[in-house]
């Protein structure tokens, strides 16, 4: 009894024989890190490495050069895809943002009520069934809608757009509310903050990382769609992943490389943002 | 360095509003949940008075409503059914934010994305107060707290003890009527805690604002309080001041929660009124007959308990009258004072224990060996008998 007391006051004193179980320490563990770090990386570092390539193969490389940089930029067609890219996302990404908000705190803010776990899977649907199946369907509907009335334009495109971005900008969105302390509201609340004041001053500033990450997620997703947006888009609405699929078909030439350089910029420098904005709110 | 200034001033407060209730609560009952099986009964009939600045302690263990009853006071919960007043006007149906009432929680609450200064002045902002009087108040609240080179800092960059003091300070700074404070010093270790138990009290000094404050812990609550309301399973069982609770427990919950305590069977023989509050002549198990304090709920005829602080209890040799007699079994030494523990003599051989605490003196050795036989010295009105 006195002995054992001892040993396990001891400084420094581990139970001999055993060691906690810790994942770096087993076999393989790095090789398989690196495996997947490539499997991951190569293809992304090929691609950027044949986007200064001279020649106009992709597999043989010559000299370095920006030529398919200086094309791509020039290209009416690239220029006039990425601006619907931009125009469908940003619209798409500030609707879905903001009914994503306005489930979140509905789902996590109130008492529960009958029929909550509907809501749930109503949301999260678009990442149940399959993308084609939406797509068709989409395409069928807003079809009868454009015969019935007549109307048509780019604001189907952003529709459904913002259908499927919803769930990406909800999940994030209501992780931090269920995150965040139901005692700051009470307390502000305590403090004469009326029902408005406590969701300007304390919610929402509280759940702004949340909601710039549900944000940056859905434009991702919005900008990187092909699926729905290959059936839904009208002539003229051609979006960068639909132009560039529609290049390939002729043939990858290094300007498509260029391009997908690019938006791959593009990400890093959205995550950049989001990695310091995260880190200054802390 | 406030010294008697501030205690005469207080005083003086006193008398003038001595009597004026702060908060009354009347007949206030909250059951969570519906329906028969998932209903608990959190109040059951709550009654309470508090006066105007009076350090006022909830004590009780988890789970016997007295959380519930400041969240009550605070507006976080309704209740079922009943009344609270503040200074005479209704209360139950104005929403948190309208009460003139704040509170220190549990884990502090403060606000993560705002700096020391900005929570402190939260509350004044929300109430419109202009910038310069804001700027001030949160001056003065920041020297009131001792954490005057703070006022930048951002909150996570704060100890347990400074964390406290923002929340302190952040739920004075209106100088609200009332300041409910939801066991406040769990979070802290012993010495930190020793410490702000002694800032509590001169705060509420200095501020003359009453305080309610909730905590499961009876040393806290006799140290801080000028009264004390315990209570169990939704219910006040005594309110009193420390002495009072301390030493005339009415119940025998309240005798058990709060500090070490004997507790006897005894026949009531008679009662008698007198000026000190009502006594009566009980007959112990050895036959003995004493003067015991009766409490002021009522008592049934017959059998009653009687409750003895080891303290208040004497040794003495065996027989000569004394009021029981028993086997010394244990001596348990703790520095100021020794615990004699004793085994009963009962009419089946079994009697129960007892414990007597005598005071070390400098140079006196232990002078009783175990297996003793001890009589014990009761006095007149070392007895409190037990409503229960």
């Amino acid at each position: 009894m006195a002995d054992r007391t001892l040993q396990t006051t001891a400084p420094g004193g581990k139970p001999a024989g055993r060691r906690p179980f810790d994942l770096k320490r087993q076999t393989g563990f790095s090789e398989i890190a690196w495996f997947c770090l490539f499997v991951l990386y190569a293809p992304i570092a090929v691609l950027i490495v044949f986007s200064f390539n001279d020649n106009r193969s992709v597999t043989l490389w010559t000299e370095f050069s920006l030529r398919w940089y200086r094309s791509a930029l020039n290209n009416q067609g690239i220029q006039n895809a990425a601006m619907i890219s931009l125009q469908v996302g940003a619209v798409a990404t500030l609707v879905s943002t903001f009914f994503a908000t306005l489930a979140a705190l509905a789902t996590t803010r109130n008492e529960r009520f009958r029929g909550e776990g509907l809501v749930y899977a109503v949301i999260n649907q678009p990442l149940m069934i399959p993308e084609i199946v939406t797509a068709v369907a989409t395409l069928a509907l807003f079809a009868l809608i454009k015969q019935l009335t007549g109307v048509g334009g780019i604001g189907y495109l952003m529709l459904a757009h913002t259908v499927f971005c919803i769930p990406f900008a909800y999940m994030p969105i209501r992780a931090r509310l269920e995150d965040m302390n139901l005692t700051l509201e009470q307390a502000a609340a305590d403090l004469y903050a009326t029902p408005l004041q406590v969701f300007r001053r304390i919610t929402l500033p509280l759940m702004m990382p949340g909601i710039v990450a549900g944000a940056m997620l859905a434009f991702v997703v919005s900008f990187d769609d092909v699926i729905i947006t290959l059936m839904v888009a009208g002539p003229g609405e051609t979006t960068l992943p639909i132009y560039i699929f529609g290049q390939m078909r002729r043939g990858i030439t290094p300007e498509t490389n260029a391009v997908s350089t690019l938006i791959v910029l593009l990400s890093v420098v959205l995550v950049a943002l989001l990695f310091f904005f995260g880190k200054r709110r802390r | 360095m406030t010294g008697d200034g501030a205690a005469a001033d207080r005083t003086a407060g006193r008398s003038d509003r001595a009597g004026a209730a702060a908060i009354e609560i009347r007949r206030v009952r909250k059951v969570f949940g519906s329906g028969q099986e998932r209903a608990v009964v959190a109040l059951d009939d709550v009654s309470l008075t508090i006066r105007d600045n009076e350090f006022f302690t909830l004590l009780g263990p988890s789970g016997c409503g007295k959380t519930t009853l400041l969240r009550l006071i605070a507006g976080f919960e309704q209740p079922t059914a009943g009344e609270i007043l503040l200074f005479g006007s209704h209360l139950e149906h104005l929403p948190p934010h309208r009460r003139p009432v704040n509170t220190v929680f549990q884990q502090y609450a403060l606000f993560p994305h705002m700096t020391v200064a900005e929570n402190i002045g939260f509350g004044l902002m929300m109430q419109g107060r202009p910038k310069r009087e804001i700027d001030e108040t949160v001056r003065r609240m920041l020297a009131l707290v001792r954490m005057d080179d703070l006022a930048g800092r951002r909150t996570d960059q704060l100890s347990g003890g400074q964390q406290q003091r923002v929340a302190l300070a952040r739920a004075l700074a209106p100088h609200p009527k009332v300041l409910l404070l939801d066991e406040p010093l769990s979070a802290l270790d012993l010495k930190l805690r020793k410490e702000m138990q002694i800032e509590l009290k001169r705060l509420q000094h200095e501020t003359g604002i009453t305080f309610i404050f909730v905590t499961h812990d009876q040393e806290e609550a006799l140290t801080m309080s000028d009264r004390i309301a315990v209570m169990s399973d939704g219910a006040i069982l005594q309110v009193g001041t420390p002495r009072e609770i301390y030493d005339h427990p009415a119940r025998r919950f309240v005798a058990d929660f709060i500090g070490e305590i004997n507790i006897l069977p005894a026949e009531l023989l008679e009662t008698r009124e007198a000026s000190g509050g009502a006594s009566a002549r009980v007959r112990l198990s050895s036959g003995q007959v004493r003067l015991a304090r009766l409490p002021d709920g009522p008592v049934a005829a017959g059998r009653v308990n009687v409750a003895v602080r080891p303290e208040h209890a004497g040794l003495q040799p065996a027989g000569e009258g004394a009021a029981l007699t028993g086997t010394l079994s244990n001596v348990v030494y703790f520095g100021t004072g020794t615990h004699y523990h004793l085994e009963l003599d009962g009419p089946g051989g079994e009697g129960g224990r007892f414990v007597v605490e005598l005071q070390n003196r400098l140079g006196a050795g232990a002078d009783h060996a175990i297996g003793a036989r001890l009589g014990i010295l009761l006095t007149d009105g070392s007895l409190q008998v037990l409503c229960d």
